[in-house]
This record gives structure tokens, C-alpha cells and sequence, in this order.
């Protein structure tokens, strides 16, 4: 609770530090502050779960952990802002502040304990995510995507709010604790599994998985890259998160059809997105196909909610680690330039190695090589999955991993067999420094693994 | 001392390599690589001297995943081979001048770590990390200073690099897989998991899989001729010296104690294919035109009869193979340096352009000629010990196998003393050819020391490898 409290308090604040005409300085200190978040507020609610306001928001080592795992990314993600904003220093405290409300949002959609508070959350978040696609308003393409982005985005709330309606209906509560008991009764009415399934398609939604992914490659393209980043990573791990959550709470496990959906879904998710990304030429296209078939292996954990939140964590954590090191180096090759074709990356081994080898190490984690944590994050879902017996999605997943070094090595190649097109511009120290750190914490949790597997053991 | 140290030696020796800045870094490659190589041989007078070398320790709690190194005979063997062949690598490599040395032999060196740790491994999981490391390395080496056309080069490699990434998914599904029954990726514990025949067929062919793929049988070989050809030399020499051995190590030391009841079922049938290989491998060899790929293809014939030794199951089989795919790691080192000597002086690579060095240098010629004899397994030659011991056991089993492996000694035989005759003889090339300068010298001549001694004096590899084959023996006969 004090953890969403904190971080409103800082979006508020940066709008402050714009009257008080204090720009300069709200990057390092919004970053100072979710540091400070995460340090003293987090950690504390992890040791002490509790419930706040009628069970409204609950706070429980699950809420705590991705909570953190949020803020960390959004600290990545708002160092980089001050490079990507140059050029429109006066609304930097907007940019921020939205950035901000969204991780609130977030943090609100994996700690509620009520079905308002989960779509309140949802509200705040996929808001705040429409005003920053649209953000670069002189953008044709930019308002495409904002507007194509809401549109889709509105309905699939509109499809979940209706489903909520329909748990109301069944159970006459909205609290999760409350669902979560009746829902193992053996006697349901009939519109409840309905509510559930109208929820799971409006989060699915969120999530882009096969067959409701077709905004993504669109709004990905067309959006600002720092959105686009933030998307396919943030919001992804967020939208994903609480569909695990709120599954969880409606036990749906218990359900034979859920679970054949999801197994459909997932392999569905995995291989087109992994097949249409292959013809990609532009990256964030690229990343945002690769987005689905990731999307499609977290999905794997909800065929064992009981026993998987762990594995979800860890995935979550590699999957953005390496997301937040690929954009930090996209938004330096792409910068200046009104395309986000491959050929942007050609000779990059060449004029800034490191930045090269950071990608490199990205790719090689989401494509699942050891030592990266994709790899073992891949790993523990397969171990989970296997151990319920599902062997066959499981195999679906490995050849779908196969498929996928096809295209990351495009990207590779581009960097390391091509000569580079043109002078070689200065690299920003903060585009090196957050590179680094996401990459050097994805290989360190690919060292230790419990680290983050123990949080939810 | 135990194992670890080497591990940190070659992992601390790549960065260290990277660091000192290209001028430097062959220099520093070597010293390190010669500290690993001293480290084995302390290691080896510990084991001898039956002192404690393994190192256990818990990584992750769960899944339970051990940090698990463990050396016995069999293993010291494979890191003798390695740290031995690795200087020479590095040191014959002195004649060339790759652009960003630093990062060429760090990566050289990086690599070698992750094929030490391969042997090393006993925890299953560890084992695949290493194993999938061991991969990146040369794919950079091969794909950034390779030769020939770019995007050929591309091709091929991302071929290899998929090609041999799909093969080692399966075993990894295989160990997850094994990991259910056996609550545990140790070894030890996996090979006492209760396995229905079935179950035991389905995970001996995914490691199969990622075994034929590595070293390679037929039918999945189609990516070595190409890459063995386009790789620089020295990635060519680390691919067929000693990555294929991991995979027929890995059938040794995994495969087969795992699933012995399929290994055995299907005996004749893993034989038959290490045995088209030798044939197939011969007779394409025979056409060849450019030399790195008719070595390429005589290595596939090779290869193709250590794997045919090693699934017969026996004691001499195995013992043929291991020998043997010591003796072939240094011949065929030895072989792809002296087309790289040619390459240097002549910058080409196809047969019908060579001839006629044998008058301007007689070293290279007669150094060459003892390499072509020991490749042929000539008597009193290593190669000769390795070959002879398959082929006696292929003979226990059924003497048809011994008829069609021998014929990787004929036809060897043709092809390469043909490909000599084409390349050393005949008339004087316009071009100027000099005689081998110290460093190619010293390296071939310490290859030839090497095969030579141990074809005459085989007794101490016998010696360490034997108990520990004599173990997995057992383990393969076990009663579950």
C-alpha cells in the first residue's frame, strides 16, 4: 500500500518540479526516489503482508515482488528518457509524471484485492500508455498508433469490465478473496465461467496473445521508441502479471476448457509470433512479434498456477532485463533516423563494440543460450510444465525457441558482417550505463537464480 | 588443487587476453593456454597419486542444480587432449595477423573454458550450460574472421549454429525430462532413475539428436564440409580437434549409461550409421577439390568409425574410441595446419593449383607425409592403436561391420596419398614456396612427437582411461 502511496506522491511531485521551474533536476531525483521506494517501502511490505482499506489493496510477497521488479524497470526506463526527450526539455515532466501514474497503475494491478481496484489499475495504466503512444504529435504515424492503440485498448477494457459484471452477477461480491472461496464450489451458476473467459480475452488483449494480437506490430511501429519500449517491456510483464493474478484468484486452473484454451493460446502466441516475425525488417515490428511468442511462453505458467508464480517472476525479470538492454541500444542506432530498419544496425561491432555485445547478449537471453537468465527462465518453465505433464506444448516451445534464433541472428549479423554506413555519433553515457546494468543484472540473476526464485519459493 | 583451478585459469585467461590489447594478446593466449595445460598435469599426478580433484557444491535449490566437476580417468583424457592441443593452436595461428586479435583469442580461450567445463560436468544441467557456451565463441570466430564469400559464409555458419542448437533443445527436454524421475540432474542419480524401455528409447534419440548433430553423423553432417571450409583455420582446428569430441565424449559419458537398454537394442543400427559414414565420408572425400573440405570429409569418415566403436558397447570399443579420437584430434590439427601453411604462401585452397613444393621444401613435405601416414593409420602410428582397437571389437560383433570399417583404411589411404601426390609432387609451381618458418615447424613437429610416441608406447593412455571405461562398462550392464 505504501509502496503505491509513494510512488503517486512522486508523479505528483514531478508535476510540481515543473511550476517550480526545477526541470533539470527531476530525472535524478524521480530515479533517487523509486531507488528509495524500492529500498525502504518494498522491501518492508515484503516481509509483512497485509490487507488495506476493506481488502482493497493487499499487499502479499507476490504483489512485493513484482512491484519491484516494476519500479526496477521503470528506473531503466526513465534514465533513458532524458536522452530520448532532448529536444522537448519543457514537457519532459510530463513524459515523466505518465510514466510514473503507469508504474502506479501497475503496481495497483498486481496488489489488488478487489475486482474495482484491478480495473482501476488497468484504467490507470492503459491511459497513461495512449497519451504516450500518441506523444509525438506531429507524427503522423505516432497518432495512428495512439489512436489504433485506444481504440483496441478501450474495447478490451470495456470486454473486462463486462466480465466483472458478470462475476458480480455469479457471486455478488467484487472481493477476491471472497471469489476465490465460492469459486471451488462445485455449484456455479452458469455466468461466471462466462465473466472469467470475458476477463481473460480483455487481458489477453493487453498481453497481445494470438488471436488478439493484431494491434501490436502496429502500435509498436508507430509509436515513439521509448514507448515502444516501455510497452514491450513494462507493460508487458504487467499486463501478464495480473492475468496470472486474477486467474489465480478465480481458481481457473480447476477448469478442463481454461486449461485447453491456454494450452491452444500459448502454442497459438509462440509460432505465429515467432513465424511473422522472421519476415520482419524493421526491428521494433521485430520485437513486438517477438513480444507475442514470449507473451506465449509466459502463458505456459497458467497451466500451473499453483506452483509457477516463481517461474513467472523469473521469466518476467530475463524477458525485460534483455528487453531494457535491446531498446537502450535501438534507441541509440535509431536515433535521428525516420526508420527503424535493420539496416540501422550495420557495423555496429565495429563503432561501438560494447554496445554491440550488450544487443548481442540480449538477444542470445531471449533466444534462451546459457548463461543468460533466458535460458534458465526458459528452463524452470519447461521443469514446471513437464512436471504437470504437459510434454507437448513443451516441445511445441523448443522448436519455437529454434525459430527464434533465426531472426535475433538477422540482428546480429547486421552488426558483426556489415560495414557501417556512416559516422559514428556520441554515445550518451546513460544509453552505456542502463545497457550495462540491465544486461550485467540479467546475466547475474542467470548466476544466481535463486536470488529471484526464492522471493516467491 | 582441484578441477575449479583450471576453470579459472582459462576464464580469467580470456579476459585477461582481451585486456592487453591486440598486440599483446597472442602472447598472453599462449602463456595462459600453457598454464591450463600444467594445470592438467598437476592434476593428472594428483589423481595418480589418488588425491581428491572433484569439487561439489549446491547452486540452485530448486530445481536442485549442483556445481558439480568431477575428473576420472576418462575426462583427464579428454583435458589432456584439449590443453595439449590448444597452445599448439594458438601458436601456429602466430603467422597470421587477424584483425582485433584481442577479441579473436580471447574468444579462442573463452571457448576452451566452455569445452573444459563440458568434460568436467557431472551435474546434467551444468553440463548443457557449458555445453550451449561452448557454441558462441565459434560462431563469432567463424563467422567475423572466416574466409570466402560473406554471405556464403553467413549462410553457413547460422546453419551450423541453429543446426546444432535444435539438436541440444531435445536433450535438454530430455534432461528436464529425466530430472521428473530422478529428482536430481546428477549423473549418479540419473542413470539410477527407473526407466521403462520406452522412455529409455525416447531419451537415448534426443540425445541423439544433439550428439549426431555435434559430431557429425550422417545424416545430419550436412554442415560441417561448409563451415570447416569457410571457418579461419585455427576455428577449423577447434571444431575438428576437439568440439566433436564432446559429442563422442558426451555418448560415453551420458548417453549411453543413461539409456543403455536402447543403446543396446538398436546396437546395429547406430553402428550402421557410423559405418555409412566412413563410406560415405571416403568416397566423397575422393572428389573433393578444395583441400579443407576433403579433410573435412575424411574427418566425417573418421568420426563416423570412433562413434561405430562406441556404440558396440564393449570395453575394446570404447577404449577404441577414446584412443583414437585423441590420436585423430591431433592428426587432423596437424592436417588443416599444413593447408593453412599452403594457404599462406599460396593463397589458395584448391588441390589442382598446388604442386610441386616437395623441391622447395622438403620439411614441410616430410612433415606432411608423416601426418597423411598417421591419418591413414599407418602401423607404429596412434591413429593405427585407435583404429586397430574398433575395428578388432566392431569384428566381435559382427565381422561384416570390421569389413566395412576397414575400408576407411583403403579408401583413406587412396584419397589422401592421391591428394598428396597432387599437392607435394609433380612440377615445380611458378610461385615461390618457402620452407616452414619456426613456429609452423615447432607445431607440426610436436604433433608428429605426439602421434608417433603414443602409436609406439600407448600403455600410459591405456592405463588412465581404462578403469574409468571399465566403470561405465558396468554401468551400461547394469540390471535396473
Amino acid at each position: 500500500m505504501n509502496t503505491l502511496i509513494a510512488i503517486t506522491g512522486l508523479g505528483v511531485l514531478c508535476l510540481l518540479f515543473e511550476i517550480l521551474n526545477f526541470r533539470k533536476a527531476i530525472i535524478p531525483i524521480t530515479i533517487i526516489g523509486l531507488l528509495a521506494v524500492l529500498g525502504f517501502i518494498t522491501m518492508s511490505e515484503y516481509n509483512t503482508p497485509m490487507s488495506y482499506y476493506n481488502n482493497m489493496i493487499v499487499v502479499t510477497q507476490f504483489s512485493s515482488s513484482f512491484s519491484a521488479l516494476f519500479i526496477i524497470l521503470t528506473v531503466f526506463l526513465i534514465a533513458l528518457s532524458h536522452d530520448f526527450y532532448e529536444e522537448h526539455q519543457t514537457k519532459i515532466s510530463d513524459f515523466i509524471a505518465i510514466k510514473i501514474f503507469m508504474l502506479a497503475g501497475g503496481v495497483a494491478m498486481v496488489s489488488f484485492g478487489n475486482l474495482a481496484m484491478f480495473f482501476l489499475g488497468i484504467e490507470i495504466l492503459s491511459i497513461s500508455l495512449y497519451i504516450l503512444a500518441a506523444s509525438d504529435r506531429l507524427n503522423i504515424k505516432s497518432n495512428e498508433a495512439g489512436m489504433k492503440y485506444f481504440l483496441m485498448g478501450s474495447f478490451a477494457s470495456g470486454i473486462i469490465l463486462f466480465g466483472i459484471c458478470l462475476i458480480y452477477g455469479a457471486m455478488g461480491t467484487f472481493d477476491i478473496a471472497e471469489i476465490t472461496d465460492w469459486s471451488q464450489s462445485a455449484e456455479l451458476p452458469s455466468w461466471f465461467p462466462i465473466g472469467v473467459t470475458l476477463v481473460t480475452i480483455g487481458m489477453l488483449f493487453k498481453i497481445a496473445a494470438v488471436p488478439f494480437h493484431f494491434w501490436a506490430p502496429d502500435v509498436y511501429e508507430g509509436s515513439p521508441t521509448m514507448t515502444t519500449a516501455t510497452m514491450s517491456t513494462l507493460v508487458k510483464v504487467i499486463a501478464i502479471a495480473t492475468l496470472f493474478k486474477i486467474m489465480t484468484a478465480m481458481n481457473a486452473e480447476l477448469s478442463d476448457a481454461f486449461i485447453n484454451i491456454i494450452i491452444v493460446i500459448s502454442i497459438a502466441s509462440m509460432t505465429v509470433g515467432n513465424i511473422m516475425a522472421l519476415r520482419q525488417n524493421n526491428v521494433k515490428r521485430m520485437l513486438a512479434f517477438s513480444g507475442i511468442s514470449h507473451a506465449g511462453f509466459m502463458l505456459m505458467t497458467l497451466l500451473t498456477m499453483s506452483s509457477s508464480s516463481a517461474s513467472l517472476l523469473y521469466y518476467a525479470a530475463a524477458y525485460s532485463l534483455a528487453g531494457i538492454a535491446a531498446f537502450a541500444v535501438i534507441l541509440y542506432a535509431c536515433k535521428n533516423k525516420n526508420n527503424e530498419d535493420i539496416t540501422n544496425f550495420n557495423g555496429l561491432g565495429k563503432t561501438s563494440p560494447i554496445l554491440a555485445a550488450t544487443l548481442t547478449a540480449a538477444l542470445l537471453s531471449m533466444a534462451g543460450i546459457p548463461i543468460f537468465a533466458g535460458f534458465f527462465a526458459k528452463l524452470f518453465l519447461f521443469n514446471q510444465t513437464i512436471q504437470a505433464g504437459y510434454l507437448i506444448i513443451v516441445i511445441a516451445a523448443v522448436i519455437n525457441s529454434i525459430i527464434s534464433v533465426g531472426y535475433y541472428f538477422k540482428l546480429i549479423l547486421a552488426m558483426y558482417t556489415k560495414e557501417p554506413n556512416e559516422e559514428v555519433t556520441k554515445i550518451p553515457f546513460v544509453i552505456h550505463a542502463v545497457a550495462l546494468v540491465s544486461i550485467v543484472l540479467n546475466i547475474a540473476i542467470g548466476l544466481f537464480p535463486s536470488a529471484v526464485l526464492d522471493l516467491l519459493g | 588443487m582441484d578441477v575449479t583451478t583450471l576453470l579459472i585459469i582459462l576464464f580469467v585467461g580470456a579476459f585477461a587476453t582481451y585486456f592487453s590489447g591486440d598486440k599483446w594478446a597472442p602472447k598472453v593466449a599462449l602463456l595462459i593456454s600453457l598454464a591450463a595445460f600444467a594445470g592438467t598435469i598437476c592434476l593428472l599426478s594428483q589423481y595418480n597419486s589418488g588425491q581428491e580433484i572433484s569439487y561439489f557444491k549446491i547452486w540452485i535449490s530448486k530445481p536442485a542444480v549442483f556445481i558439480s566437476f568431477y575428473a576420472d580417468g576418462l575426462t583427464l583424457a579428454m583435458l589432456l587432449l584439449t590443453t595439449a592441443l590448444i597452445p599448439i593452436i594458438i601458436y601456429s595461428s602466430f603467422g597470421n595477423n587477424y584483425k582485433n586479435a584481442k577479441a579473436f583469442y580471447a574468444l579462442i580461450l573463452f571457448m576452451t573454458f566452455a569445452m573444459t567445463g563440458t568434460f568436467l560436468a557431472t551435474d546434467g544441467l551444468l553440463y548443457y550450460v557449458f555445453w550451449e557456451l561452448s557454441l558462441i565463441p565459434i560462431y563469432f570466430i567463424a563467422l567475423i574472421w572466416g574466409n570466402g564469400d560473406a554471405e556464403k559464409r553467413k549462410k553457413a555458419v547460422v546453419k551450423f549454429f541453429i543446426y546444432t542448437l535444435a539438436g541440444s533443445l531435445f536433450m535438454l527436454i530430455a534432461f528436464v525430462y529425466l530430472y521428473q524421475k530422478a529428482n536430481s540432474f546428477l549423473i549418479g542419480d540419473l542413470v539410477k532413475a527407473n526407466l521403462s524401455s520406452t522412455e529409455q528409447f525416447w531419451i537415448f534419440l534426443a540425445f541423439f539428436l544433439a550428439y549426431a548433430i555435434k559430431i557429425p553423423l550422417i545424416p545430419f553432417h550436412t554442415w560441417q564440409a561448409k563451415v570447416y571450409q569457410k571457418a579461419p583455420t585455427v576455428g577449423t582446428m577447434l571444431l575438428s580437434g576437439i568440439m566433436l569430441k564432446m559429442g563422442l565424449y558426451s555418448v560415453i559419458r551420458w548417453q549411453l549409461p543413461i539409456a543403455p537398454l536402447a543403446a543396446k537394442e538398436f546396437m546395429s543400427l547406430f553402428i550402421g550409421l557410423g559405418l555409412v559414414g566412413v563410406i560415405y565420408g571416403s568416397i566423397v572425400a575422393l572428389r573433393q577439390k578444395d583441400l579443407k573440405k576433403l579433410l573435412a570429409y575424411s574427418s566425417l569418415a573418421h568420426v563416423g568409425l570412433i562413434a561405430a566403436g562406441c556404440y558396440t558397447l564393449t570395453l575394446d570399443g570404447l577404449r577404441g574410441a577414446v584412443l583414437q579420437m585423441i590420436a585423430h584430434g591431433f592428426v587432423v590439427v596437424g592436417l588443416f595446419l599444413v593447408a593453412e601453411i599452403i594457404y599462406r604462401r599460396y593463397e589458395t585452397r584448391t588441390i589442382s593449383e598446388m604442386g610441386g613444393i616437395r623441391s622447395q621444401s622438403p620439411k614441410l613435405t616430410s612433415m606432411f607425409m608423416l601426418l597423411v601416414l598417421a591419418s591413414v593409420a599407418l602401423p607404429s602410428t596412434f591413429n593405427f592403436v585407435g583404429e586397430f582397437t574398433v575395428l578388432y571389437s566392431l569384428s566381435q560383433i559382427n565381422i561384416w561391420f570390421a569389413l566395412l570399417g576397414g575400408t576407411t583404411i583403403i579408401l583413406g589411404a587412396y584419397y589422401m596419398l592421391k591428394m598428396f601426390q597432387h599437392v607435394m609432387l609433380g612440377e615445380t609451381n611458378v610461385k615461390i614456396f618457402n620452407d616452414v618458418t619456426f613456429n609452423e615447424g615447432l607445431s607440426l613437429v610436436l604433433i608428429i612427437a605426439v602421434l608417433f610416441f603414443f602409436g609406439l608406447y600407448p600403455k600410459p593412455i591405456m592405463d588412465l582411461i581404462s578403469p574409468s571405461l571399465e566403470n561405465i562398462i558396468t554401468l551400461i550392464n547394469r540390471i535396473n
